[in-house]
């Protein structure tokens, strides 16, 4: 090979170069603006929306937008699947109730503990389930949520089935938020710290191991990635959005928690939220746990009668769209932009 | 330039039940070399494979690469020391793109954790791009870098093998394993395999093949190993092997009974 070849080569290697780093950037920025979008669409809705029973609404669907995030993480990436992730979000909610409304600490204190405690707990039951092969985390996990289910509604600390009084509001800056518009804002700005952690670490070194290994294991792990080691980490992040998700909840404007909403129903809950959504995608959880929320809230009256609509929205969903809401919404309007330019063409 | 032994093999044996997929396997890879392990199906040459990157545990015998002794390490751990491997069914992950596999490749030379990606400072920033560009120059070495955007899963297979090269080389290994590199490749495509194997021995990677293209072996191997039933058959060079007897008659014999 003479000189001037191997230069043009290197040249055509750093065109190549560039232009995919130019393609990512442009991904990246339009990711941006679809988060910046959504988000000045969430500040802009108290503007409309008024009624504090829709704050209210509007408040549990953005932690329950935290927690399908975290869970995402886990089923969407990395492969596993937890039963039990409302045991999480009860471990979060309650450590950091039981801090403040029994011993008297600062929200802002007990927070860190509370998401401490729950990945201490996360990694204990993840590190030895998740070194197995298979679907053992989900037995894990099934049984952990049924443990905290029942510790939540035995002990003594946690008030048991009558449930624990007298939770504080958080306050910033010595003004406590005892609005439930004051509280939209404050859930909803965590939502947004959380998404856009979470799109930066899925478009990175881990987050390309976490999917590799879910792909295979085999090749991950002859290429480098510590694949046990990725599996319980990304469980324990999982876990963390959920504690953050039950803080939230806790000093949520009433002041009271008791064990109900962190059972086994709220554990499946949250997995159809995933999967109706698209697990592997930003969006799909945010979607998912819109709508789980919404026909939860509408279902109310008629107890028990959602789990059988989760069931009947899961079958048309994989018959309809399998890879998800947000997928089958993207080629949706692929479809209809296609069809825009045929037509175009055609006149 | 064929150096000092890279991999050592000593007595290694692995039984399944009752059968003896490995017996009593010994056999050195010296460094710059190019060895292929050849012999009929059920030989254990990819049982040895796995044994070599922690995929099974072996039941006796050692096996040291660079003076590390490799059974019992994780699979992370072995491909760290600079074995890498590409796989018989080539296991690229389906769901990603080209450029992302290899990006996976290249795993061992970042080290951004969940944490700090999470946060995406200028650190992480500054690796990814690093990362791209090594993946791309990976690519552009196997000449597949005008599928780098495509899924994975959408490739032929004569792509799919250089892809599975590209990644196993973004991680530098100083060993590659290779199980098949040649098969369902057409004849051109299996002459470019060849030439492939030839660049990146020439680049200073040891290759250790197990292939079933008699053309591609004999054409580019310095030194063959012939396995029977877990059992060494013969050793040596390719001129050396093709007129022995025994080869002849438990391998080629085979072959040509099929036909």
């Amino acid at each position: 090979m003479n000189p001037r070849n191997a230069t043009e080569r290197s040249t055509e290697l750093s065109d190549l170069q560039e232009a995919q780093v130019a393609a990512h950037r442009r991904r990246r920025r339009r990711q941006f603006l679809q988060l910046l979008v959504f988000f000045a669409v969430v500040a802009l809705v108290p503007v409309f929306v008024r009624n504090a029973y829709y704050l209210n609404v509007l408040v549990y669907v953005g932690i329950y937008v935290i927690i399908a995030t975290g869970l995402n993480l886990l089923m969407g990436y990395a492969g596993q699947i937890s039963l039990g992730h409302a045991g999480f979000y009860g471990l979060g909610a309650y450590t950091s109730g039981v801090l403040t409304a029994t011993y008297g600490w600062s929200p802002w204190a007990a927070m860190p503990v509370a998401v401490a405690l729950t990945c201490a707990v996360a990694y204990v039951v993840g590190r030895p389930t998740l070194r197995l092969r298979g679907h053992y985390l989900a037995m894990a996990t099934l049984g952990l949520g049924i443990i905290i289910q029942v510790l939540l509604r035995q002990s003594s600390i946690t008030g048991g089935a009558s449930g624990l009084l007298g939770i504080p509001a958080i306050s910033i800056a010595g003004r406590s938020l005892e609005t439930d518009m004051q509280y939209y804002f404050f859930v909803w700005a965590f939502v947004a710290l959380l998404l856009v952690a979470f799109a930066n670490l899925v478009d990175s070194r881990p987050g390309r191991a976490l999917r590799a290994l879910r792909e295979s294991e085999l090749a991950a792990g002859m290429l480098g990635v510590d694949t046990a080691s990725y599996k319980v980490q990304a469980f324990v992040i999982s876990a963390a959005y959920a504690a953050i998700g039950g803080i939230l909840y806790a000093h949520a404007s009433m002041h009271f928690l008791s064990p109900q909403p962190f059972g086994f129903h709220t554990s499946i809950a949250l997995v159809v939220m995933v999967v109706l959504g698209g697990e592997g995608t930003l969006w799909g959880p945010v979607f998912g746990a819109a709508t789980i929320t919404l026909i939860q809230e509408k279902l109310r009256p008629y107890n028990d009668i959602d789990i059988v609509v989760y069931g009947l929205l899961l079958i048309v969903m994989l018959i309809m769209m399998p890879g998800g809401l947000s997928r089958g919404l993207a080629a949706f309007v692929e479809r209809l932009r296609g069809r825009a330019r045929v037509e175009e063409a055609a006149s | 330039m064929i150096g000092a032994a890279l991999l050592e093999l000593r007595g290694l044996r692995k039984d399944f039940g009752g059968l003896e997929a490995v017996k009593d396997v010994s056999f050195t890879v010296r460094e710059g070399q190019i060895k292929a392990l050849i012999g009929p199906n059920g030989a254990g040459k990819t049982t040895i494979f796995n044994l070599l990157t922690g995929v099974l545990p072996a039941q006796a015998g050692r096996a040291e690469f660079a003076g590390t002794s490799l059974l019992g390490l994780a699979p992370h751990r072995i491909a760290a020391l600079g074995v890498g491997r590409t796989f018989q069914t080539t296991l690229l992950f389906d769901d990603m793109t080209v450029l992302e596999n290899v990006m996976v490749g290249h795993h061992l030379r970042g080290r951004m954790g969940l944490l700090g990606s999470a946060l995406r400072g200028s650190g992480v920033r500054a690796e990814e791009r690093v990362t791209r560009e090594a993946a791309m120059e990976a690519l552009a070495r196997v000449a597949v870098a005008e599928v780098a955007a495509r899924p994975a899963g959408e490739l032929p297979i004569g792509q799919r093998r250089l892809v599975e090269v590209a990644r196993a080389l973004a991680a530098q290994p100083r060993l590659l394993l290779m199980d098949e590199p040649a098969a369902g490749l057409n004849m051109r495509e299996t002459e470019q395999m060849g030439e492939l194997i030839r660049q990146i021995r020439d680049a200073g990677v040891t290759v250790l093949l197990v292939e079933h293209d008699m053309s591609l072996v004999m054409g580019i191997s310095e030194e063959i190993l012939v396995l029977d039933r877990g059992e060494r058959l013969a050793e040596g060079p390719p001129e050396a092997i093709q007129k022995d007897e025994r080869v002849l008659a438990a391998y080629l014999g085979e072959e040509a009974e099929e036909c």
